[in-house]
């Protein structure tokens, strides 16, 4: 057949087979992937999304650092058993400051998408320092230690600084502050200031000792205050109805 | 210069990245059977360190890019001089190429355990390791593609064509998914660029074309050469070859978005990644179809050759996969499979049964070549390497597939009423004989890779095992090389 004749120019030809091959790789991905990023698309508007606080950023990248996503999702699908076990699907808008995305691949433990407010704070530390005393039947790893190790925190405006430059909307304002706001955060408002946190990151934001350790900001508080806020930042009642559209 | 000069082959780098191979194979599966047996036994999680969470990338990528990775520099570098009929080109280079990638390996792993992640499945390694990486991955086109220039026949084998995919795609992968920002430069954090679903579309890319190139065009590229040098056939359609080989990687790298079914990710996007899913089966079965019909003529020696059975063995589990994820890819199925172990059973049947095996098929071809001995010590001991891998393969993703679906199923099963019959924590306690079942099922498996380490060094050794036959079915002689030494001494 003609065209096999011609197929041995790119035998004979090595930088043309390289070049054949680069284009032909790159044709999918750029379709699928260049479209995503005009954002009006494909992520629609939502009430109520902030940033995260930088105590709760601290707790995401120990969610990262403990591979929790390994075991753990934060996507709930749109299946009537996912919501009825999960609560509403997640929107694109929810995991838009997530800088990888969490949403995970495999249930090995429950979506945690919209854990947020579903427990209390001391079954949080109770279960993360031993699963198995809160749930018996739990494979989960124990995470005592979180209690002990003190949140590293003189880092933390370089953190929002390297958020912001990749689009997520700290301002000056928050950079400057990151860390009175953090400590702030796990201590409340019964012995601290945390007017400046709640005008910076909205009134609703959950300022408390998380882990009833009150001298010291430990990543369990980290921890805590992240799962405590997972999938409660959207405000539910504004958004536009599926049978509205 | 004349072309009767004979050429001396780079081997000495070959049984680096050979040894390499070996070594990080059974790293990689103990850490599998370790985390496997956490899942059933969760005291084994010895926190920080040692928690399932580190463990996991750990045990991923040790099998993927220690093992996978090493095995397909040993056989790119050992085909490519035999099929261009000249020397590997630069030996410092090349050299350069086995001691950096081992250091990438040590830097991910060591990172790993330490916490220092990226948080992005199969690219967990942080932005230090990515540059380093991407240094070393470089210089391997560099070695790989100067030797294609520099060869002595007019044709480029079809085997070239993949391994050069391969190396030219994974750099692409690499670096698209790796832009981040450091926090500072003397720092280990980063985050990425991309956030939310872009950050999953581009992850999701990635993460389907390291199976896609790292994982099948590479490990096609071995196959290509090795099964019709086992079989002592040609391969079986040259025209086959072009064809699957440019439409496996044209629709390869649109099949990501099946990972993201049902997820915020536009649904323009998953009907895209779903449908190219379905296309890639023709292709997949294309390369499996020219592998084994390379024997047509020759059946009879898959009766008595063993490493040709793993070869074989590893096509019919690519064969069985790549009609597996098609399924898997329909987004009807995907409700079902997404979350559960069953797709952790279908990776694992391409892992151990096709990239496993072809790699062990290919390894006890390669072993007595580079050290000068006719066969390995004993191809009884590769029967039974053979056996054991299988079982061990069969007894995973039954029990995953088996504990997969039952999972997915109990998690939408509702009551009359209307209620979800069960709470989650009872789908985790349903789980647990399956796990126990899948620890087994590794441990078989890793059993089979130290049978087949113990089988390689006493062949370097040059030692023959009493009664063997080769693989036509000759009696072999025995050679002991410790006891004849002893003898000499005495």
């Amino acid at each position: 057949m003609s065209w096999m004749n011609k197929h041995v120019f790119f035998e004979k030809n090595s930088l043309a087979l390289m070049i054949g091959i680069v284009v032909v790789v790159l044709i999918g991905g750029i379709i699928e992937v260049i479209p995503l990023f005009r954002q009006e698309t494909v992520i629609e508007p939502v009430q109520g999304m902030r940033a995260y606080t930088p105590l709760e950023l601290v707790g995401y990248n120990i969610y990262v650092r403990e591979g929790c996503y390994n075991c753990h999702s934060q996507h709930i699908r749109p299946l009537r058993d996912e919501v009825t076990r999960y609560g509403h699907y997640s929107l694109a808008a929810e995991s838009m400051y997530d800088h990888p995305f969490q949403w995970g691949s495999k249930r090995t433990g429950p979506d945690l998408s919209r854990v947020g407010g579903k427990y209390s704070d001391e079954w949080h530390k109770a279960h993360m320092i031993e699963p198995r005393d809160v749930v018996p039947e739990s494979i989960m790893p124990s995470y005592e230690f979180m209690m002990n190790e003190g949140v590293s925190y003189h880092k933390i405006a370089k953190h929002l600084k390297a958020l912001r430059l990749v689009g997520v909307p700290y301002t000056d304002d928050m950079v400057k502050n990151a860390v009175k706001d953090l400590k702030a955060q796990a201590v409340g408002s019964e012995r601290a200031d945390t007017s400046g946190l709640e005008k910076r990151y909205g009134e609703n934001v959950n300022a408390r000792d998380f882990d009833g350790q009150p001298n010291m900001v430990s990543e369990m508080d980290a921890m805590i205050a992240y799962l405590q806020v997972l999938g409660t930042m959207v405000d539910f009642e504004t958004l536009p109805k599926a049978e509205d559209k | 210069m004349t072309s009767k000069e004979p050429v001396t082959y780079n081997d000495d780098i070959v049984k680096f990245f050979t040894i390499a191979t070996c070594f990080w194979g059974v790293v990689g599966m103990l850490v599998g059977v370790f985390i496997a047996l956490q899942m059933v036994f969760p005291d084994l999680n010895i926190e920080p360190y040692l928690s399932f969470g580190r463990l996991r990338p750990l045990h991923t990528s040790a099998v993927i890019f220690a093992f996978g990775g090493n095995a397909l520099f040993a056989t790119s570098y050992y085909i490519v001089q035999r099929t261009c009929a000249v020397r590997l080109w630069n030996d410092s280079l090349s050299f350069f190429t086995f001691w950096g990638y081992q250091l990438f390996i040590l830097m991910a792993a060591l990172g790993y355990l330490l916490g220092v992640t990226q948080g992005k499945e199969y690219a967990e390694p942080e932005w230090y390791a990515d540059l380093w990486l991407t240094i070393v991955w470089v210089s391997y086109l560099v070695v790989f593609f100067m030797t294609i220039v520099k060869r002595k026949e007019p044709h480029l084998y079809v085997a070239n064509w993949f391994f050069l995919s391969f190396i030219l795609t994974t750099a692409v992968l690499h670096i698209g998914n790796n832009l981040v920002i450091p926090i500072e430069l003397m720092n280990t954090k980063s985050y990425s660029v991309p956030g939310g679903v872009q950050s999953a579309m581009i992850q999701w890319w990635y993460g389907h074309n390291a199976v896609g190139f790292f994982l099948t065009t590479g490990f096609l590229g071995m196959m290509y050469y090795f099964i019709p040098k086992r079989a002592e056939r040609p391969v079986y359609s040259y025209r086959l070859s072009i064809v699957h080989f440019w439409s496996l990687i044209f629709i390869y790298i649109w099949a990501g978005p099946h990972h993201l079914h049902y997820t915020a990710l536009p649904e323009w996007a998953q009907t895209l990644g779903m449908t190219f899913s379905i296309m890639l089966w023709m292709p997949s079965w294309g390369g499996m179809i020219n592998g084994m019909m390379t024997l047509s003529g020759a059946w009879d020696k898959l009766r008595k050759d063993p490493v040709l059975q793993f070869m074989i063995v590893a096509l019919a589990f690519y064969g069985m996969c790549t009609f597996e994820g098609p399924l898997l890819s329909i987004r009807s199925v995907n409700a079902l499979s997404h979350y559960t172990d069953w797709t952790i059973g279908h990776v694992h049947s391409g892992a151990l049964g096709w990239n496993g095996f072809i790699t062990f098929g290919c390894l006890y071809y390669l072993v007595p070549k580079l050290w000068g001995h006719k066969e390995v010590y004993s191809l009884k001991l590769v029967r039974m390497h053979l056996w054991v891998g299988t079982l061990g393969i069969v007894l995973y993703i039954a029990a995953m597939w088996v504990s997969g679906i039952m999972q997915g199923l109990m998690w939408r099963s509702y009551d009359d009423m209307g209620f979800l019959n069960y709470s989650f924590v009872e789908t985790v306690m349903a789980m647990k004989p399956f796990y126990a079942i899948r620890a087994l099922g590794g441990v078989l498996f890793l059993a089979g890779a130290l049978i087949m380490c113990y089988n390689f060094y006493r062949t370097v050794r040059g030692d023959v095992a009493p009664n063997e036959v080769d693989k036509e079915g000759n009696p072999r002689q025995a050679v002991n090389v410790s006891a004849q030494r002893k003898a000499v001494v005495s």
